[in-house]
């Protein structure tokens, strides 16, 4: 299990989630700078990534879209603000409409990602903050389509009590 | 969406809508210890009367709070299973990220795809 440590900031609306890999941070990084690489482990299995711009640089604008089994499609959008190659990059994290640009009415969460070298390997470091609970529910209703159905089935028994 | 789906993106609404205040959270943290009035709440505050009644009103019809009289005083306790599905909320969050390192950790496992096509 690479999950080491997981950190819920209800006042700062902040997840921290940090992870260890089998690999040297120049390959961690390099998942990210390539697109077929990224889009392998950005969408569910279930719904695939498709990158179709994307440059890991300052100022760079990445577009994507996720496919739903349904073949529908929900896309975002990541504002590279600033990498460090290997060892961090951060970016603007948010939706897209279908041309793939960017929903204003949608929100943006601010995303610094750290690889550093730990035990022969790379301590990863994922720190996501959202501007808003209302955000972050936002973004939640998107991670649904991760398939995390224990937690609709929750809000079910919540709305039927 | 259909109107179910509605119901329940409604209900996610309002809650995440009431935890957003800090008073709110405050307020929802004592009551889930155990049942308060709301005139003993208030007294906690830098606010008036009116306005913590408001907040509760708030946590009250997010379904975060129970309400109920006894002679004058209106007393409030917090409901755990709402809060349970909150957490679920934030977890569900959690999982997507996991979804995603988990994937990576497979995907370094295999060969480089660069070193493969040379």
């Amino acid at each position: 299990m690479p999950v080491t440590d997981v950190k819920h900031d209800m006042d700062n609306l902040t997840l921290t989630i940090v992870a260890d890999f089998a690999a040297p941070p120049t390959r961690i990084w390099e998942v990210y700078a390539d697109p077929r690489q990224l889009e392998r482990v950005w969408g569910p299995p279930t719904y695939p990534a498709t990158f179709v711009d994307h440059s890991l640089t300052p100022g760079s604008r990445c577009t994507y879209y996720m496919t739903s089994p349904e073949g529908e499609k929900y896309a975002g959008y990541w504002d590279v603000t600033e990498t460090n190659e290997p060892s961090d990059f951060s970016f603007d994290d948010g939706f897209a409409d279908a041309d793939l640009n960017p929903d204003p009415s949608m929100p943006v969460g601010r995303n610094v990602y750290t690889f550093t070298e730990h035990a022969g390997g790379t301590r990863a470091t994922y720190v996501a903050t959202y501007a808003s609970a209302e955000a972050l529910q936002k973004v939640l209703d998107m991670g649904m389509v991760e398939g995390a159905t224990s937690a609709i089935n929750q809000i079910d028994d919540l709305v039927a009590s | 969406m259909s109107k179910r789906i509605d119901q329940q993106e409604d209900a996610a609404d309002a809650m995440f809508h009431a935890l957003a205040d800090r008073t709110r959270r405050d307020i929802l943290r004592r009551v889930l210890a155990g049942e308060h009035s709301v005139s003993a709440l208030a007294a906690s505050y830098d606010m008036s009367f009116a306005a913590v009644q408001k907040h509760v009103a708030v946590l009250e019809k997010a379904g975060l709070v129970t309400k109920r009289r006894s002679g004058r005083e209106a007393l409030a306790s917090g409901d755990v299973e709402a809060v349970r599905s909150v957490r679920s909320m934030l977890l569900e969050l959690e999982a997507v990220w996991r979804g995603r390192i988990a994937r990576i950790d497979e995907l370094i496992a295999e060969p480089n795809p660069h070193e493969r096509n040379e």
